[in-house]
């Protein structure tokens, strides 16, 4: 593998004979979808982060349950080590393949299976698209977390990465609405944790799965909670001289206990980036203003009219002169497709950019952003923001020119600094992209050593053989010991239930 | 039955509840978690404990954050007394559980029952509004995990492993909560009638409706039923009288809107525990509404319930309970019928968490044994005999 300008860092499993795997590959899932071939395997040798990339031994695409199983099963007897990936479109390099492991790519599962309005409750396989489940009970209903890559991210990898998106701050994460899961464990067992049914009996292994980065084993099925579609949804636009101004709404809008379905900020040169690409007209004459409050009430039709009325003046008393409401459907979309662009429409302001994602306390915003602001000045690099300010989740993007020796490094340093800065105001390294490879050296600046030794407990219980997606998440490689302490006979394993590892 | 002496450790600060423990640990002394002990027999019987950890002098609230809408709070912090210093800012921990005697709830023995209220139908269960936890494990290890901003993917979401987990474990020493504005200015929607099909199709109707009600109750005693639908802010009378009008169309009886409302949630609250009896907690779907009342009644229980949710829980009084509780678990297999309350030869005779899938089991043993290796948290009394 490699990655740009820092020594190697993933892990590459030891070398022998792959060849009795791979047929037992080709047995589980049929020749025709084990990829062993180089241009073949090209494909899948990094996610959404481009600068992480390596070549496993096998890509795998199994077309069921079943064959996941097969394959981990297989894994396991071989003690090969496995990623499992799904759309691709992780941010964080969680599903980069291990070198000479293996790549279980589940894009082929992507059945809905069962949709039962009158519970609120969809079944799907991991490879269906976000936007599909939606697409699946819509127009009555929706499936509130919608990553902006909602078009092509698959269910499976928004439950390993518990994948956020603008409307997360008043209707919560991947994890609130994921209700049952049908899971491969890294031994091959097959698992169902949950259903239909809320607040199952047992330890809440659907809390702990969610967001675990494909370390804990693979979702080969998942019961989704989906809600009514709201019946009034108002969008504006509001353009300010200053990001400072721009969160003030914010906190007035919080304080005011008003809960916006979204509430998105885009700092100037993300404002110019997005328009360039949207041609939406948020850029005048004068060029870009200073920051932009994307600011959307869904709800009951009279409490979203009364409430919009009041985000409208509270624009205004911080000092917006220009505040857009969206007349109909087709606006509300240009809006959010401004919004959405600029990730994407940063390519043509800059070569390159790395894209952070930290949180902080909401209302350490303005401090936070002097801070970025200074860090950009002293690296003399442009960082352009784009943030969900409702819940202090900043998308700083670091521009850069690749081409340059040594700016690369140079803007993961900033990028990394800016992180700390984050850590500093109390909040968090990653807010939805998640720790994957990109991270993990920053783990031990958020969690101290018995912090991270207690999440290798939970890591152990699933995996004690360290084979699921293991160079990921943890910033050292750990192995998992035998359990400590004078051997008890389990209850389980007096009734024959399980065995002790 | 003879009872067993249990000490009493009530230790001032995590780093002094992560020593005790160790030393307990290295004594293999059977310990039992303790907050408010508003919920002390949840659970199974398991071995009989030794020693009890209580929470009580550990009962700060560490931060409020009014802007960022989080806070700190030690484990022994009662929830009363944490919801009123929201209040003042106009917040709330969006849990509306009952109480328990002298409203002594604390937030880890929330945590660790995972018990809910009414309130679990717009904001979710204790799961969804705790985004950072402390624990004190058996080995003496102080961790954490999660933070202090609601929104955060860093590490494993232990507060969620934890939530439920009845003290089996660790012990949950702090927890820190994503707050909502107040909900003021309520307004509920009432209706009764003595035909559960009517009943159970006017809730699902209303389950079905973008009303974005804060709660949306079902409630069935002896021959008559009510639905309940409250609303909060400036719009609640509106949403009330037009989710009224809702009721009068499916052909609920004794309609009416009520602003006076705090007595009809204390009630639905109340239903989900009982002094002498017992309550069984049905995770279920909200199409098995229809077969939970029925199952209530065959058995004299009264069931309350968020019918949106298909979370029901049915109160028992009186005689045979044990038959009466397998009556009604045998009525809704397979769905889990959890028992809550009860006095303890109901206990003793019948498996409080009822069956789980062995493979999940299987799994669940595995994540004991890592967290509590020398397993004197409350061994026995997590399901399956965990």
């Amino acid at each position: 593998m490699s990655h740009t300008g820092e020594p190697a860092e993933l892990a590459e499993a030891p070398d022998r004979d792959l060849a009795p795997l791979v047929a037992e590959l080709r047995e589980a899932v049929g020749d025709e979808w084990v990829y062993t071939q180089e241009h073949q395997l090209r494909t899948y040798e990094s996610d959404g982060l481009l600068q992480y990339h390596s070549i496993p031994a096998a890509a795998v695409l199994p077309g069921s349950a079943e064959e996941t199983q097969a394959v981990v099963r297989a894994c396991a007897k071989a003690d090969v080590p496995w990623v499992a990936r799904g759309a691709g479109s992780g941010l964080s390099g969680g599903a980069v393949p291990i070198e000479k492991g293996v790549l279980i790519v589940m894009s082929r599962m992507k059945r809905v299976l069962d949709v039962d309005l009158a519970n609120q409750r969809v079944c799907v396989e991991p490879g269906v698209t976000n936007l599909a489940v939606t697409g699946a009970v819509a127009p009555d209903y929706f499936y509130p977390p919608d990553p902006s890559s909602q078009i092509v991210c698959s269910i499976g990898g928004n439950i390993a990465e518990n994948s956020g998106g603008a409307h997360c701050f008043k209707y919560g994460f991947t994890t609130n609405y994921v209700v049952g899961l049908e899971l491969v464990l890294p031994d091959g067992e097959l698992v169902q944790i949950g259903g239909k049914e809320l607040e199952p009996p047992g330890y809440d292994i659907l809390g702990a799965f969610v967001g675990s980065e494909g370390t804990l084993g693979v979702a080969t099925k998942a019961w989704l909670r989906v809600m009514p579609a709201p019946e009034s949804v108002k969008t504006l636009v509001a353009f300010f001289d200053t990001t400072r101004e721009a969160g003030e709404v914010v906190s007035q809008i919080v304080q005011a206990g008003v809960v916006p379905g979204a509430i998105e900020m885009m700092d100037k040169l993300a404002i110019e980036a997005a328009d360039a690409m949207s041609h939406a007209g948020w850029v005048g004459e004068d060029g870009p203003r200073g920051a932009a409050l994307l600011v959307e009430l869904d709800g009951a039709e009279r409490e979203c009219e009364a409430r919009f009325d009041e985000v409208v003046k509270m624009c205004e008393d911080c000092g917006s002169d220009d505040v857009r409401v969206a007349r109909d459907e087709t606006e509300r979309a240009l809006f959010w497709k401004s919004r959405k662009s600029a990730f994407p429409a940063m390519g043509r302001l800059s070569p390159n950019y790395f894209v952070q994602d930290g949180v902080i306390p909401r209302t350490k915003l303005p401090e936070v952003l002097e801070r970025m602001d200074e860090l950009a000045e002293e690296y003399g690099m442009r960082v352009a923001n784009v943030f969900h300010a409702g819940d202090g989740n900043l998308h700083p993007l670091v521009c850069y020119d690749g081409r340059v020796e040594g700016e690369a490094e140079r803007a993961e340093e900033l990028s990394g600094l800016i992180l700390e800065a984050c850590l500093d105001a109390g909040g968090s390294i990653t807010g939805e992209h998640g720790v994957g490879l990109d991270k993990k050296k920053h783990m031990p600046k958020m969690f101290d050593e018995p912090d991270l030794a207690t999440f290798q407990r939970l890591r152990c219980a699933f995996d004690p053989a360290g084979l699921a997606n293991p160079d990921k998440v943890m910033p050292t490689p750990r192995l998992c010991g035998e359990v400590p302490g004078p051997y008890r006979q389990h209850p389980l394993e007096a009734a024959g239930l399980a065995e002790r590892f | 039955m003879a009872t067993q002496e249990v000490a009493t450790e009530r230790p001032g600060s995590p780093k002094e509840a992560a020593d005790l423990l160790r030393g307990l640990a290295e004594a293999k002394r059977v310990v039992r978690p303790r907050g408010g002990a508003t919920k002390l027999a949840w659970g199974g019987k398991g071995e009989p404990v030794s020693v009890e950890l209580e929470t009580g002098a550990m009962n700060r609230i560490l931060e409020h954050n009014e802007g960022d809408l989080t806070a700190v709070l030690e484990a022994g912090v009662s929830l009363g007394e944490a919801q009123a210093t929201f209040a003042e800012k106009g917040q709330m921990l969006a849990l509306d559980p009952p109480l328990g005697s002298d409203d002594a709830a604390t937030v880890g023995g929330l945590v660790a029952t995972a018990d809910s209220g009414p309130l679990r139908h717009r904001y979710g269960g204790v799961r969804d509004l705790v985004v950072g936890i402390s624990i004190a494990l058996s080995d003496g290890t102080l961790a954490k995990a999660g933070g202090k901003v609601i929104k955060n993917v860093a590490g494993y979401d232990l507060a969620k492993l934890f939530t439920g987990s009845y003290g089996t474990l660790g012990l949950i020493v702090g927890v820190n909560v994503r707050l909502h504005p107040l909900q003021t200015d309520t307004a509920t929607a009432m209706a009764s009638t003595e035909h559960p099909e009517r009943l159970t199709t006017a809730l699902a109707t209303l389950g079905r409706l973008p009303l974005e009600a804060g709660c949306l109750d079902v409630a069935w005693q002896g021959h008559r039923g009510q639905a309940l639908v409250r609303f909060a802010g400036a719009a609640a009378e509106h949403q009330a009288a037009t989710t009224a009008g809702h009721m009068r169309d499916a052909g609920l009886d004794e309609v009416e809107t009520v602003s006076d409302d705090a007595a009809l949630w204390a009630r639905q609250r109340d239903g989900q525990r009982s002094a002498a009896g017992a309550v069984l907690k049905v995770s279920g779907r909200t199409s098995d509404l229809g077969a939970a009342i029925g199952a209530a009644r065959d058995a004299d229980g009264a069931l309350v319930g968020r019918a949106a949710q298909g979370l029901y829980w049915i109160a028992f009084e009186g005689a045979e309970l044990t038959e009466r509780v397998a009556h009604v678990r045998s009525a809704l297999e397979p769905r889990a019928c959890v028992l809550l309350d009860a006095p303890d030869e109901l206990r003793t005779a019948i498996d409080p968490w009822g069956p789980v899938d062995p493979g999940a089991l299987a799994l669940m043993g595995r994540v004991k044994e890592r967290f509590d290796p020398a397993g004197i948290l409350r061994p026995g009394a997590f399901v399956g005999g965990i």
